[in-house]
């Protein structure tokens, strides 16, 4: 498993907050069975509704792998299908004043920080990416900083992911079947549904 | 020391701290659906892995079953593909399945509580993000993504930050006519959708004590919908009295132990809370959502927002909110026209939710411009209900009765909205293009004011306007 610490690429500034699951991926694209393909179909309605005005359909913006949004993004449903498409798309972090645990949690599995920046940071960082969108904004996971061209701010990634993705232990399944007699030693200890 | 359930059970479900400061947290139960497993099973048959504890893991079927025909192979070749997939999944790992066409299947979070799998004190994971919902009994319960049910899958366990909890105290008597959806939406609203980041939240104060539990069940359903990844109900005699004698519930002198072990589970006088919040049981009328998020709700005698008494900076989200549901700001919500009704949902579709609807629409019709669905969230509650006759009652009013499902909850199946419909709904999200039409457009309320609105053909308060209509005849 790969190592994370720092993320270099061009910005797309989405801006709204409360940016729920449903809308970064509908339902209806939940019926496949891989989650392949998905990158093409996120925010799909949201673009649809905007006839071309949507941030996704900027071309100017096209080659971009940073996304920078607002509060609360990725609230709703738990479908990983949200994170996987917007890592599909080519997204390898998102910038946000806050995440929705859920969503943050799903993107950690995937290899995609999601980093938390202040109001005005994140409303400063989306305003010069709108203005010159080939500014090359670097993430540092160690210095736990952004820098885009001008602008540097901190930037705040809990300790436990942070230390996943500096020690590429991000995919957490090996860590959690490295011991695994502990757990059936719990397992012994805790009862859970009697079989009928 | 007094501490917490959260704390409680957390601590007796910690397996260890991981290298990354991450808690290990083994899972008592972990629910199984089609839509968030198929990738992970996958994932574990790249590895060769097995699935470590398949009697502690139970599947179904419910997000993309059609409620009307269920013959196989489905109409829709993705979603036979979809439930085909996980039957196959289901025999090679050997986990135990309630398929399509038992008298155990229903929406997941319908059945586990029915059957008796879900009890106080466990851990419960699923991948879905009202797994919430068993929290009611006083367990664990999270919702999570296709990794994480690998991970679960794998390991039975996952790796977590542990949660702060936040109190919420009920107090006082709920008014006629006010139950325990119009109880969250009213907690979503004061606290906000992101209020509860980080949080569990504890429900408590004598209006919870008084409920049952599926109206604790509701409650603890839409924790998400407020950003609480948990949230819970102490147990208490309400509790065991619901579990005792269900299929997968302790038997004999094992119950009267689990009694016994669940009380101690439950949060002491004198533990200490991270926070804590008051919420008077007489302050909550009926309440219906009025935008594009759950905590966009007014009480049914309010009225729409304005911009202009608002903040600047709630200005541009509720702007959004009012041009996608085609409101100006300032009307009242009562009188608002629909086109369809929904009652059902894992946030209500239990018998209590059936009957309260039902008992609206006695003797009455559904409005001639309303399509309306109920549509029970068990093949279980479908015959209890039918027991009852309240099939015939719906029938009779004008509603379609369906097969168990989620059906319009969420636009996986042929129930959706179609263009701008505007549907009075009993479920829990009124996202943007969540009923299936992208442009299609919810208000959320509880199962008797989604049968009040069918009938009248708009919305109405349930309390006064039917009473209203009787005087007149």
């Amino acid at each position: 498993m790969s190592r994370i610490a720092r993320i270099r690429g061009t910005a797309l500034p989405l801006r709204g907050d409360d940016v729920d699951t449903d809308r970064i991926i509908p339902a209806r694209y939940l019926k496949a069975v891989t989650f392949e393909g998905l990158g093409d179909h996120a925010f799909e309605d949201d673009r649809k509704a905007l006839r071309g005005a949507h941030p996704f359909d900027d071309a100017r913006f096209s080659a971009a792998s940073l996304l920078v949004v607002n509060r609360n993004f990725g609230c709703g449903s738990s479908r990983e299908h949200a994170p996987q498409a917007l890592y599909r798309r080519g997204f390898r972090a998102v910038l946000g004043e806050s995440f929705s645990e859920i969503f943050f949690g799903n993107s950690v599995a995937l290899g995609l920080p999601c980093l938390t920046l202040s109001k005005a940071d994140i409303a400063a960082l989306q305003e010069l990416v709108d203005r010159e969108p080939a500014t090359g904004v670097e993430v540092d996971l160690e210095a736990l900083r952004v820098t885009a061209g001008p602008l540097e701010a901190p930037l705040s990634l809990p300790a436990g992911a942070r230390e996943a993705f500096l020690t590429g232990g991000w995919d957490g399944l090996n860590l959690l079947l490295e011991r695994f007699e502990e757990v059936r030693t719990l397992a012994a200890r805790v009862p859970g549904p009697s079989a009928s | 020391m007094a501490a917490t359930l959260f704390s409680k059970v957390w601590d007796a479900h910690t397996v260890r701290i991981l290298p990354t400061g991450q808690t290990q947290l083994f899972v008592g139960l972990h629910l199984v659906h089609e839509v968030t497993s198929p990738q992970a099973f996958d994932m574990l048959r790249l590895r060769g892995l097995r699935v470590a504890f398949p009697d502690r893991t139970v599947a179904t079927v419910d997000h993309i079953v059609p409620t009307s025909s269920q013959e196989r192979p489905f109409a829709d070749p993705m979603a036979e593909e979809m439930l085909a997939t996980l039957e196959r999944n289901c025999v090679e790992f050997g986990i135990p399945f309630h398929a399509l066409g038992s008298d155990r299947q229903g929406i997941v979070h319908v059945i586990g509580p029915e059957l008796g799998l879900t009890q106080p004190g466990l851990t419960i994971a699923c991948g879905d993000s009202h797994t919430s919902t068993h929290g009611a009994f006083g367990a664990i319960a999270f919702g999570i993504g296709t990794s994480q049910v690998r991970d679960v899958l794998a390991s039975q366990c996952l790796a977590l930050d542990p949660l702060k909890v936040r109190r919420i105290d009920v107090d006082g008597v709920l008014g006629a006519g006010v139950t325990a959806k119009d109880v969250i939406l009213e907690i979503i609203r004061r606290l906000g959708v992101n209020g509860g980041a980080g949080f569990a939240y504890e429900y408590g104060g004598s209006a919870v004590e008084a409920m049952s539990m599926e109206e604790r069940m509701t409650l603890c359903n839409m924790s998400i919908e407020g950003a609480a990844r948990a949230g819970y109900v102490n147990p208490d005699e309400t509790t065991f009295e619901y579990v005792k004698g269900r299929p997968f519930a302790p038997k004999g002198s094992d119950w009267d132990a689990a009694v016994t072990r669940w009380r101690s589970l439950a949060s002491d006088a004198g533990a200490a809370y991270d926070d804590r919040c008051l919420v008077p049981a007489a302050d909550i009328e009926p309440n219906v959502t009025w935008g594009i998020h759950p905590g966009q709700s007014v009480p049914v005698s309010g009225r729409v927002p304005r911009l202009a008494d608002l903040p600047e900076a709630e200005r541009a989200s509720v702007a959004e909110a009012l041009d996608y549901m085609g409101f100006s700001g300032g009307e009242p919500i009562a009188g608002t026209r629909i086109d369809v009704a929904f009652v059902g949902s894992c946030t209500n579709g239990r018998l209590s939710d059936l009957r309260a609807a039902a008992e609206v629409v006695r003797g009455r019709r559904v409005a001639p411009h309303v399509k309306a669905l109920a549509v029970p969230g068990s093949v279980a509650v479908k015959a209890a209900a039918e027991r009852e006759g309240l099939d015939e009652l719906f029938r009779a009013a004008g509603f379609e009765w369906r097969n168990a499902g989620c059906s319009m909850c969420l636009a996986m199946n042929p129930d959706r909205l179609e263009g701008r419909q505007v549907c009075a709904s009993s479920s829990n999200r009124n996202f943007k293009g969540r009923q299936g039409s992208p442009t299609g457009r919810t208000l959320l309320m509880s199962p008797a004011m989604v049968a009040a609105a069918a009938v009248a053909g708009e919305v109405v308060d349930v309390r006064t306007a039917l009473a209203a209509e009787e005087k007149a005849r």
